[in-house]
């Protein structure tokens, strides 16, 4: 730690550093740790077994799965959207901007509400599908829409200041040394993204994990079928099994926990490889540009 | 009328919001519009009698909920609920007497309510009675009977009138709501959701509801969209209301919401609860509104299942029966 | 700028990627958008205006900002402080820190409101304690303002950590070297570096903070007029069958995640200038190559 730290000239790194621990120890490591510890209430064996009950399996599942497959979807269309944003020109951009943060601000369950409304048999794009066979609202596919819909932002809003940051002399230099374009995006510009990009990808899925105003309209709420796990909380809140709700809180805790850890592991693995050599060596071994990366 | 006595109400609340009296009414959700009209009638008369200024807030959201909040410190002075295990939670926390179901007349219940089914109009697959809704090829609309208020009368009204038949037992009561459920292609999030589910997306054949609610519906979509059927007998749903000692003695409001509540028992209240949809329990004034509230008959909780506290447990709870309908299949 | 080497795409690929980029927001956000707006004025724009004069809307809608207003201060001031440590200093758990600072996102809403109820409820670890001087944490708005905090930490900082990355430290590294105190530092060399990660992390924490509902329901108390947030009032009208006044009321926060779009346009025109009154200033052979400042940051 202090080795590393004796090179380093910038200030403040005690005084950032306290304060965010002292921050995220009030507001978020203590009301954890009374989660967990009113979890324990429980001896460890009916702990496992509320934890490991059939229907709750079947809900991890459904959560999990319909978490990733909305964080895929925003990952690879985010991407998209955020490069159109910041790199080309087109009348009402400001507006499609601003647009993209209305999944923050809706109220969650309106936006179920008004998914719901669409994706039904007899709404705008449920009567346009259902003819083809294809059902969403109240199946898992729903929950995957409406996760997808509540995580848009997250890819979108990493990349966007990310991207605005590349400095252009970076691509003409890759280009003047004859990449094509196609070379110069993949070899120089998505490495520098990627950081971001599983940023991310993280923050889209782990908060989907969590989601429950937007999906419980859409879901159909099915038990082993369509019902997630934040349902599974709010019924065991509702037969006053406080214990039991906490048990479930804690496992998805965990399990996002050690997903997001592994995600920022991989990461910082991702942002040393790339460290080491500038974007345009990673290119062209040897060449050298000024300004480019340490 | 009731707008301008509404308005008349807050202008009063703004008035003296100072350093008089107020009480919480801590409500399920759609009681709002009860108690909307109740307060101000209250008000009035509490003014009339002891010439004290109340002010009256509100505070809705799901029963269960709202019960855990008051347990957990917001300060209710009065609870007006949709089933008995959630003031049942609240006096086994102690901050509501033990024997608060006798402190006022018929089960502290100023008003009941039923299931009914809501058809489509003219009653296109004839929906009568329980046991066409578990024909197959009929579709089910319900909330969630395990979450939500709504959804366990509903679940209990099924199996109550199941369990009621001559040579029932209890495999074939079991049966009968598992067949139901099956109709069943969704579990609404909540009695609104459900609505929204049956009339505004086309979805399902008949609709679970209590009969107050049929009121609102027609208020939104307009009356000529459905029809209420009344089957051959159904759930009697009871609001059971009560006093928390814990919070009364704290603010020193005990005469005030002691005689807040008495006052459903009240013509003028009972006639308020009338005229929103639910069944006044003075025979007079239920009389008097009998054109909107047709004869059925109903079965209690207590008769059927021994209590809400033992229906909670045998149906409810996790592994109970309706989670054994849907696990080990 | 077609007339540079080839630092842009070609017009095939553009239009591809443009019109992936535009059915699927058009599915995703501009559909949805319409369909609150469609419903808000299903009964005519009488039906919507009377229902967003309604005095409850009306303060849930302050209640609302002011919650926002209170979350913001501290989650800028967690959020730059949190990256700066993170971003440019090297030391052990840094992956740990900052897989914590996600955490909140983890955990379902309606689980956060439960965490603090479990500390400030009446059976919680404070409970008895604040009861017994009165002090009203829980069912109150200081209470949902620490549940919209605990929503909105890792924003700011998960938003800047990236960015700040990308950009290294030799900069900040120079201006130190020069004799620039800490402050300055910052102020004239980290803060115009970050404002663009900086400006979307707070657009993105203010429209969350406003759009709240699991958590801030939980510890709401949902008294009528007094701490009902927009959300939750949202919710109330909808189950009294006011679909009206819900999505009316929705169409509220809707337009105030547009608001931001006006605060960033006012910001970028507010740095465009600036930057271009600092380039008048400079003398030419220092306004070019690899440090010449980000103006071009956002071309449209």
């Amino acid at each position: 730690m202090s080795s590393k730290l004796s090179h380093n000239v910038l200030p403040g790194f005690r005084l950032s550093l306290g304060y965010a621990i002292t921050y995220l120890s009030l507001l978020v490591l203590i009301p954890l740790g009374a989660l967990i510890a009113k979890s324990t209430a429980l001896s460890p064996a009916d702990f496992w077994s509320v934890a490991t009950n059939e229907r709750a399996l079947a809900a991890y599942r459904v959560t999990f799965g319909a978490s990733l497959v909305a964080a895929l979807i925003n990952a690879v269309f985010g991407l998209i959207v955020a490069w159109v944003l910041v790199r080309y020109p087109f009348p009402g951009k400001r507006f499609v901007d601003a647009l993209v943060d209305l999944p923050f601000a809706l109220p969650t369950a309106v936006a179920g509400i008004t998914l719901t409304t669409l994706y039904a048999g007899n709404g705008w794009l449920g009567q346009l599908i259902e003819p083809l066979g294809i059902k969403v609202a109240f199946t898992p596919m729903g929950i995957m829409v409406a996760l997808t819909f509540v995580t848009l932002p997250f890819v979108v809003r990493t990349l966007q200041p990310v991207i605005e940051d590349i400095e252009p002399e970076v691509e003409e230099a890759a280009a003047t040394l004859g990449a094509s374009r196609a070379q110069t995006l993949w070899r120089v510009v998505l490495p520098q993204l990627f950081p971001a990009w599983l940023t991310g990808f993280a923050l889209a899925f782990s908060r989907a994990v969590g989601e429950y105003g937007s999906v419980i309209f859409i879901a159909g709420n099915m038990p082993m079928v369509s019902e997630i796990t934040p349902l599974l909380i709010i019924s065991k809140l509702e037969q006053y099994d406080l214990v039991g709700a906490t048990v479930l809180a804690v496992v998805m805790l965990v399990i996002s926990f050690v997903l997001l850890l592994s995600i920022n592991l991989l990461q910082w693995w991702a942002a040393n490889r790339h460290s080491g050599r500038s974007p345009v060596e990673a290119l062209a071994p040897g060449a050298r540009v000024e300004g480019a990366g340490a | 009328m009731k707008r301008t006595l509404f308005t008349a109400a807050l202008a009063l609340a703004a008035f003296g919001a100072q350093a008089q009296t107020s009480l919480l009414n801590v409500s399920y959700d759609v009681a709002r519009d009860f108690y909307k009209d109740y307060n101000p009638l209250f008000a009035a008369a509490w003014k009339a009698k002891t010439g004290e200024t109340l002010e009256l807030k509100q505070s809705h959201a799901g029963s269960t909920k709202q019960v855990r909040a008051v347990a957990d410190g917001l300060e209710a002075d009065v609870v007006t609920m949709n089933q008995a295990t959630d003031i049942q939670f609240l006096a086994d926390k102690g901050l509501v007497a033990g024997d608060w179901a006798k402190k006022f007349p018929n089960n502290a219940s100023p008003y009941t309510s039923t299931m009914v089914f809501i058809v489509r109009k003219g009653n296109p697959k004839q929906i009568r009675n329980w046991p066409d809704l578990a024909k197959s090829g009929i579709s089910v609309i319900l909330p969630h009977p395990k979450n939500t208020g709504n959804g366990r009368y509903s679940y209990l009204a099924a199996w109550g009138w199941a369990q009621r038949q001559p040579g029932a037992t209890e495999a074939s009561a079991k049966g009968y709501v598992a067949a139901l459920l099956r109709n069943a292609p969704l579990f609404a999030s909540g009695g609104r959701d459900a609505t929204t589910t049956f009339m505004q997306r086309r979805l399902g054949d008949v609709l679970l509801t209590f009969e107050s609610e049929a009121e609102l519906i027609a208020k939104e979509f307009g009356r000529g969209e459905f029809e209420v059927v009344y089957p051959s007998e159904s759930i009697l749903a009871e609001f059971p209301v009560a006093l928390v000692d814990k919070t009364v003695d704290k603010r020193n409001t005990r005469k005030q919401a002691q005689a807040y509540l008495e006052y459903l028992w009240s013509p003028a209240g009972q006639e308020n609860a009338a005229q929103n949809y639910l069944r006044p329990r003075d025979p007079v004034v239920l009389k008097k509104y009998a054109a909107q509230f047709p004869v059925i008959k109903t079965f209690t909780v207590d008769e059927v299942f021994g209590g809400w506290t033992k229906a909670a447990t045998t149906h409810f709870k996790d592994g109970g029966s309706f989670d054994q309908l849907y696990v080990n299949k | 700028m077609s007339g540079r080497i080839a630092n842009t795409e070609s017009r095939g690929v553009r239009w591809l990627l443009c019109g992936i980029a535009f059915i699927f927001l058009f599915l995703f956000l501009v559909l949805p958008l319409a369909a609150v707006f469609s419903e808000a004025l299903a009964k005519g724009w009488g039906a919507y205006l009377e229902a967003l004069k309604e005095p409850d809307t009306l303060k849930a809608a302050q209640l609302t900002i002011l919650i926002a207003m209170a979350v913001l201060p501290l989650n800028i001031a967690f959020g730059v402080a949190t990256a700066w440590a993170i971003a440019k200093f090297d030391f052990r758990g840094k992956s740990l820190l900052t897989t914590l600072i996600d955490l909140p996102f983890a955990v379902s809403p309606v689980v956060a409101g439960l965490l603090f109820i479990l500390i400030f409820g009446a059976q919680g670890w404070f409970g008895p304690w604040l009861a017994a001087r009165d002090i009203k944490i829980i069912f109150a708005v200081p209470g949902m303002v620490i549940a919209t905090l605990f929503i909105t930490v890792p924003y700011i900082a998960r938003e800047l950590i990236p960015l700040m990355q990308a950009q290294g430290r030799e900069e900040e590294e120079a201006a130190v070297s020069l004799g620039a105190s800490g402050f300055q530092m910052f102020w004239r060399v980290t803060l115009p570096n970050i404002k663009w990660g900086l400006l979307y992390g707070v657009i993105l924490a203010n429209a969350r903070a406003m759009g709240e509902f699991g958590a801030v329901s939980v510890v709401s108390g949902h008294i009528r007029g007094e701490t009902n947030t927009l959300p939750l009032h949202v919710e109330i009208l909808y189950n009294e069958y006011n679909a009206i006044g819900a999505f009316a009321a929705a169409s509220i926060l809707a337009l105030l995640a547009l608001v931001t779009l006006v605060a960033k346009t006012f910001v970028e025109w507010r740095m465009r200038r600036e930057t271009e009154v600092l380039l008048a200033a400079l003398p030419p052979e220092r306004n070019a190559g690899g440090a010449t400042p980000r103006i071009n940051g956002n071309q449209t």
